[in-house]
């Protein structure tokens, strides 16, 4: 590893008495961090040939020296020139200290190639290359690439990742550090980020990054550009993909430019436009997709201090699958036991009802500052404005309006210390205060889904590593996290007294207005959190740890206040005011080897939920147009037990093999049934020719056997009105088992600079087979995507 | 250097007055305690009446009632009396939103908007047929006056769906109409 020499002067001389040209600098080198002094470094005086060496205790000296202004250029042997400017008055005395951790602006452990987040979490990140892959696909469907990271689909373009079977508020996404308020409750919400803003995307299973929240009871996705180097340059990089399914594309471009002084400016902008996606046998009308994103970013970095400011925009427009929406259960009931759409129009670019319509503003100003000895001290602070429209077909002069329209407004204050002087000993505090609101504009004509609210979070935690020796490093860190939700609802008053509440809440009736009453629920929650854990290394190629997280979260407006009838769905959502945090216990190992020629990770973990929040349909309610099914958030015990395992193998240098299974049960302990949504097992198998004499050239084929989850909780008996009796609601039962066959090729070529030009084909779903997902919401009403062939090019310049 | 340095103080120390001025800004910002607006949904149908009438056996009343609209509260369905064999009845169908006083007739809206609206019956047991009385200026059937048959005694259903904005014409079939569902209530009904 190349080391960046990087050298900081402190103006603390002590001035004694001169004479001229007789003057002694006496110096000393130290390390930045603890002070320790840094031998064997070459000290020149520029312009002259006077040149020393520090000696064990760091000191150097220079005799003779005139009066005035001198330059010294400190250099090592691993690492580049230096220059430090002193004034010399007399006998001079001048520490110098050398900060060799950087080797471009940002801070990157020397040790292992991969920085990683946390000391004992399971964590894994997606390559470039594999970004670059999915350039026109989603958050979702690229972090699939990594084993125990699942998808819950509501068709192709809503996608929500999924890690070790946990979703939605259980995950949180740092977007640039900032942590993504975008209405991640919400099954149909995906989030709102694009995938080419970022070009590090890493996945840290669990709570182990407690610093991001103690609430991340499935896991962390962390979404960061790439450090800019610190030189004068410009550069950047465009890329175009272009898909047969949905026949569209989308184009990515980014500019960076950089000055030596660690001052940087990076913009960037996406398009992506796609008409009707396809399944094998039929089109899937209304889902096409348009989306926009750009980013700026500007900000300094210096060794010292440094500051950004960093501001982003997404909006996307997504079509919802027409032939999902239904008029009631009957609908429904037809709809799965017939496995047709029931419409199927030719094929158009054009998004009609229903869709949403999202966008997504964030702004950051982050600054920092290290204290020589001691530590770095951040501030941040980031802004959220997230609004969302959901249109469902609604007839007459209604029929442009949204049946949704939330804003939710986010302000987050972080600041946190780094104190690293202790050599072996980081450790990490810092406190978080947010202040949230969210609107649900009345004139939708809609009961809202979810009310008004106002949201304070605050929180502190600190962290720490410690090495114990070169092999063992031992982490731990706790976290405390208060949130207060004020909120304005309003029940119908038969609603009300259906949930009981007219017992338990009575007190927080603000306004009776006959049918309907308008409350102000307000609740406290108080969590603890905290995680501790090992990582052994045996040695240069083998590596154990073992990670222990106790993370709670509170429950989102969600689960807590959601009531009424999503019309696209056809469901009838219900919260319920009682609903407490959720408290996870998770024990996760793995144990890695990699060497040169093959490797492999084992991961087992065993995540035991107290209060686990569910969804699930337990009845239908009826209305005069007809009867919906209701989904009702209730809480249970729960336990998910799983592995993930990976192995490769470099056949030759050419040839290259991997092999991925992912597992996870989920119970529910309460009841001894299966747990709903929890991905089924599975497989995949990849090989991989590469050769770079030959431009680079990569040929991978790639198999994913997904099995058909057998382990689901019961459906429901629900009365057909049309059939006039009671009828089994087959909406538990899984798909069966489907294999998939993808390829993927592309090679580089040298237009100005060596492979700047990158050119790939891709196919997945290549035999076109028709399947459906269990952890797709549409797969009542049609089959999943068919093939998909895409072309790309990327150019960096 | 040394310019740069001081350029990077004087910015530091202004991004922290400005994240300070934030600070004071959202803290005052943040006391809003006026209530939200209540949404009353419009165009609900919160009753439809269905009456059979016949000159030799009188009026029946066919009512399904569901005051909460789309909450827990089901229909409530009642049969006024039970239909005679074999006898032709005039239907006609009258809808409400009664969480308006008066109650507001939503029929009259149906008939305006006849081409955008149909009445469906799907019937079985001792219900023999219906037939539409009424048509639209299209001359395509609505279905708020219709006649009803009768057969032998015995226990029958009548369904009853209105389609807003159905495809018209269409095969008298809710799956080639489409559109989109206002009403779908079923009646057990009793001939004797």
């Amino acid at each position: 590893m190349k080391y960046f020499l990087f050298v900081f002067a402190v103006f603390s001389s002590i001035l004694i008495t001169a004479q001229d040209c007789n003057s002694i600098l006496l110096g000393e080198i130290l390390d930045f961090h603890d002070n320790s002094p840094l031998t064997g470094a070459t000290i020149r005086i520029t312009g002259k040939s006077n040149t020393t060496v520090s000696k064990e205790d760091g000191k150097f000296s220079f005799r003779n020296l005139c009066d005035g202004v001198i330059e010294l250029e400190v250099s090592h042997p691993e690492c580049t020139s230096k220059f430090v400017t002193i004034t010399i008055g007399g006998d001079t005395f001048q520490k110098i200290r050398l900060e060799h951790h950087i080797e471009i602006l940002e801070e990157v452990k020397v040790v292992g190639d991969i920085p990683t987040t946390t000391n004992s979490g399971q964590e894994e990140n997606l390559s470039i290359k594999e970004i670059e892959r999915s350039s026109g696909n989603s958050l979702g469907d690229a972090l699939k690439k990594i084993t125990g990271v699942s998808t819950l689909n509501t068709g192709g373009n809503i996608v929500k990742p999924v890690i070790q079977g946990l979703s939605g508020s259980r995950i949180l996404i740092l977007n640039n550090n900032v942590r993504m308020q975008d209405m991640e409750w919400g099954e149909e919400h995906a989030p709102n980020v694009d995938i080419n803003a970022n070009q590090k995307i890493s996945v840290i299973k669990g709570a182990a990054a407690l610093e991001y929240g103690g609430d991340a009871i499935g896991g962390v996705i962390v979404l960061e550009p790439l450090p800019i180097i610190r030189a004068d340059s410009l550069f950047g990089k465009t890329q175009v993909n272009l898909f047969s399914n949905g026949r569209g594309g989308n184009i990515t471009s980014s500019l960076i430019k950089s000055y030596k002084s660690g001052l940087y400016i990076k913009g960037q902008g996406s398009y992506k436009r796609l008409g009707d996606l396809e399944a094998p046998d039929y089109i899937l009308s209304n889902t096409g997709l348009q989306e926009k994103g750009f980013s700026l970013n500007i900000g300094k970095r210096d060794f010292i201090q440094g500051w950004e400011g960093y501001y982003s925009f997404f909006q996307s427009e997504i079509g919802i699958l027409r032939a999902s929406h239904i008029g009631n259960v009957d609908d429904l009931i037809q709809s799965i036991n017939s496995q047709q759409p029931n419409i199927v129009n030719d094929f158009t670019y054009d998004i009609s009802r229903p869709n949403q319509e999202v966008s997504h503003h964030l702004g950051k100003l982050n600054y920092y500052r290290r204290f020589e000895g001691f530590g770095k001290w951040t501030l941040q602070y980031d802004f959220q404005k997230n609004r969302r429209f959901e249109y469902d077909i609604r007839v007459g002069e209604d029929a442009n309006k949204a049946s949704l329209d939330l804003q939710l407004t986010t302000h987050s204050f972080l600041t946190n210390l780094k104190l690293d002087a202790t050599q072996g000993l980081d450790v990490k505090i810092g406190a978080l205060g947010r202040f949230q609101s969210n609107i649900a504009n009345p004139d939708t004509g809609v009961r809202r889904l979810i009310p008004d609210y106002e949201k304070f979070d605050f929180g502190f935690y600190a962290v720490g590593d410690y090495r114990l020796s070169n092999s063992w490093t031992l982490d731990a860190g706790l976290r405390y996290d208060f949130s207060r939700i004020d909120a304005k609802k309003f029940y119908r008053t038969s609603r009300w007294e259906e949930r009981g509440y007219d017992e338990d809440f009575s007190e927080i009736i603000i306004e009776d207005l006959g049918t309907q009453l308008l409350t102000n629920p307000v609740f406290d929650f108080h969590n603890f959190s905290g995680t501790t854990g090992f990582n052994y290394e045996i040695n240069n190629e083998n590596n154990l740890r073992f990670n222990y997280a106790l993370s709670k979260r509170a429950p989102n407006p969600s689960e807590l206040f959601s009531d009424g009838l999503h019309h696209s769905a056809a469901r009838i959502e219900l919260g319920d005011l009682r609903i407490k945090s959720e408290t996870s216990s998770k024990f996760s190992a793995s144990i890695e080897k990699n060497s040169t020629q093959w490797g492999y990770t084992l991961a087992p973990f065993v995540n035991s939920i107290d209060n686990f929040i569910i969804l699930e349909p337990t009845e239908v309610e009826f209305t005069i147009r007809g009867a919906f099914p209701v989904w009702a958030y209730r809480q249970t015990n729960a336990l998910l037990v799983g592995v993930d395992a990976s192995i490769y193998n470099n056949w030759t240098s050419n040839v290259r093999t991997e092999h991925k299974f992912s597992w996870v049960e989920g119970t529910d302990r309460s009841t001894d049934t299966p747990l709903i949504n929890i991905p089924a097992a599975n497989l995949n198998n990849s090989i991989s020719y590469t050769n770079a004499k030959w431009n680079n050239l990569t040929i991978s084929l790639e198999s994913q056997y997904i099995f058909e989850q057998t382990r689901f909780p019961p459906n429901i008996v629900v009365f057909s009105p049309q059939q006039q009796q009671e009828v089994v609601l087959d909406i538990n039962t899984p798909p069966p088992r489907y294999h998939l066959l993808a390829a993927n090729t592309e090679a580089s070529f040298t237009i100005k600079n060596t492979n700047d030009f990158t050119i790939g084909l891709s196919a997945s779903n290549l035999l076109n087979t028709s399947y459906r997902d269990y952890l797709n919401r549409l797969r009542y009403f049609v089959d999943d995507m068919g093939r998909n062939i895409s072309l790309r090019l990327i150019y960096n310049y | 250097m040394n310019t740069i340095k001081e350029f990077t103080r004087k910015t530091s120390l202004r991004s922290i007055f400005v994240l300070s001025m934030l600070v004071a800004i959202i803290t005052s910002c943040s006391n809003d305690d006026e209530n939200p607006i209540a949404v009353d949904e419009e165009e609900v149908i919160t009753t439809m009446n269905v009456t059979l009438s016949s000159t030799n056996s009188g009026n029946i009343l066919l009512q399904s009632q569901d005051l909460d609209g789309d909450g827990p509260k089901p229909p409530e369905i009642t049969v006024s009396g039970n239909l005679a064999a074999n006898t032709t009845y005039t239907g006609s169908i009258e809808l409400l939103n009664e969480t308006e006083t008066p109650a507001e007739n939503i029929t009259t809206e149906v008939s305006e908007e006849a081409t955008e609206h149909q009445f469906f019956f799907n019937t079985s047991g001792s219900i023999t047929s219906t037939t539409y009385s009424d048509v639209d200026v299209d001359g395509n059937p609505i279905g708020i006056l219709f006649e009803l048959t009768t057969g032998a005694a015995g226990n029958g259903t009548i369904q009853v769906t209105l389609r807003h904005e159905p495809k018209k014409p269409n095969d008298g079939s809710l799956a080639d109409a489409g559109g989109e569902t206002d009403i779908a209530q079923s009646f057990t009904v009793v001939v004797e």
